[in-house]
């Protein structure tokens, strides 16, 4: 569905991606870890070409991702969750979920609103379509910014960091309700540091460090027996606190 | 007589002049309103030049903005008339007006819409792109009715100053307000007192409700902000 193909990301001198190979299959659920700084981040942004890889190949449904077609073909596979959420802030909820399928998908005013009323149920926020995004809490924005994600229909939503951003008492509604998703036939791709979320969910975990992808496999074998050192002492790390 | 500078009988020979002030208020009038036309149009596309990501865009904004910005706009309305004159080029005063104003507010202009953009937080653009939004769409749907707020009272200093800055047209005897005033006082009995207290009334009558309405809409957006916090939190 999403393929990388020896993906290098420059940002200047520094070498944020090296040769990144990664496949993410219809349906799946990947989730990638890692320390601050691996190029986590930069490998889900490369998916949609919010980064632009400096060299490699970026495939969706077999297709070149180029400069010249990410636009299009972004808009009928992919949306993505941000760590900031990042809500439009002048319009209110109902709007910030129906805009991109009024506006490019062309769906009428009140169909993209009944699909945004129920993904707003999903989420739990439906009697919050008319407030604006700045009177929600973080949680609740997130949620928002989860449900705007789905009203787009996509095949494929990307999770970058979704929960870092939140108070710590917030961040369980939100994975919660990514748990949920986890059981509709959607591909997720998500970047996190919460390790209960990955084992619980992941199909498949991906480790990176230093740009690189350093190990893969599947939440039992990273749980019970990583093989690489450093995917062991940054589990190590991470699990005890 | 009584010679005072705002002695009665100067008051009549203006009242008896005021057709020259009116058609002079409406000569300011119309070239404030078309200039700012003119300065809207350039500010806004070199406000998007100087915000975007493309080099060359950026540089021919960066060149207009600080070219029009350092130097005097006197000298720029001055060097476009007679180089113009040269040129064979045949434009009413009225027509340079414009366009020299129209020029000059547009590069500061140009900074409020730069600055009005880039203070719009880069992850709204970033989420209108994994939409699947162009950087138009983008723009138009998502930054710019955000950047209308931060730029709305910067913009209307701009208008202001271009109103005022019609005076210039005065160096080419250009018809407008402040050159009529001068010249109907210096050309007649020397009246400067009330020409010039009309003349700075009738600005003021142009550029007053603009300030008020600007000071208004702003703190209209405000209590809307203020009103949906209410309403959630009385919930």
């Amino acid at each position: 569905m999403i393929k990388l193909v020896n993906v290098n990301k420059y940002f200047g001198n520094l070498h944020v991606l090296k040769d990144v190979n990664l496949e993410v299959k219809e349906g799946e659920k990947l989730v990638i870890i890692g320390p601050s700084g691996s190029g986590k981040s930069t490998t889900v942004r490369c998916m949609n070409f919010l980064e632009e890889p400096s060299s490699g190949e970026v495939y969706i449904d077999g297709e070149l991702l180029t400069h010249k077609n990410k636009t299009e073909l972004v808009r009928r596979t992919s949306a993505m969750v941000f760590q900031q959420f990042n809500l439009y802030p002048h319009m209110d909820v109902l709007r910030n979920l129906t805009l991109a399928p009024i506006k490019l998908q062309k769906k009428s005013k009140a169909e993209a609103e009944e699909l945004a009323m129920k993904y707003l149920r999903l989420v739990g926020l439906e009697d919050k379509a008319h407030v604006y995004p700045g009177t929600l809490s973080g949680g609740q924005q997130q949620r928002v910014a989860i449900a705007r994600a789905l009203t787009t229909q996509q095949k494929i939503i990307i999770f970058d960091e979704p929960t870092s951003a939140l108070d710590p008492e917030t961040v369980q509604e939100v994975l919660d309700v990514m748990i949920r998703l986890s059981e509709e036939n959607i591909t997720m791709v998500v970047v996190t540091h919460e390790m209960g979320f990955a084992r619980e969910v992941a199909d498949r975990i991906v480790f990176m460090d230093e740009g690189r992808i350093i190990e893969e496999g599947t939440p039992e074998h990273f749980f019970t027996n990583p093989e690489n050192e450093r995917t062991k002492a940054f589990l190590g790390k991470i699990l005890r606190q | 007589m009584n010679s005072g500078v705002f002695a009665p009988w100067r008051w009549e020979a203006l009242w008896n002049s005021r057709q020259e002030f009116i058609d002079a208020f409406f000569v300011t009038v119309e070239v404030s309103v078309f200039a700012l036309i003119l300065a809207l149009i350039l500010g806004i596309t070199f406000g998007l030049f100087s915000s975007g990501n493309n080099k060359i865009l950026k540089g021919i904004a960066r060149v207009y903005v600080e070219f029009f910005q350092n130097t005097p706009l006197v000298l720029q309305v001055l060097f476009m008339y007679y180089g113009l004159l040269y040129a064979g080029v045949d434009l009413s005063k009225e027509q340079i007006g414009i366009i020299g104003l129209g020029v000059y507010t547009g590069a500061y202009i140009s900074e409020v819409v730069r600055t009005g953009i880039t203070s719009i937080p880069y992850g709204q653009t970033e989420a209108a792109l994994s939409q699947g939004f162009t950087h138009l769409q983008a723009m138009t749907y998502i930054i710019l009715p955000q950047s209308v707020k931060i730029a709305l009272p910067p913009l209307v200093n701009q208008m202001v100053a271009l109103i005022k800055n019609t005076s210039v047209l005065a160096m080419i005897a250009g018809g407008d307000l402040m050159y009529r005033s001068n010249a109907w006082a210096s050309n007649g009995t020397l009246s400067y007192g009330p020409a010039y207290l009309t003349c700075g009334i009738l600005f003021f009558c142009l550029c007053f409700p603009l300030t008020y309405f600007a000071k208004r809409y702003e703190q209209k957006l405000k209590n809307r902000a203020a009103a949906s916090n209410k309403e959630v939190s009385a919930e």
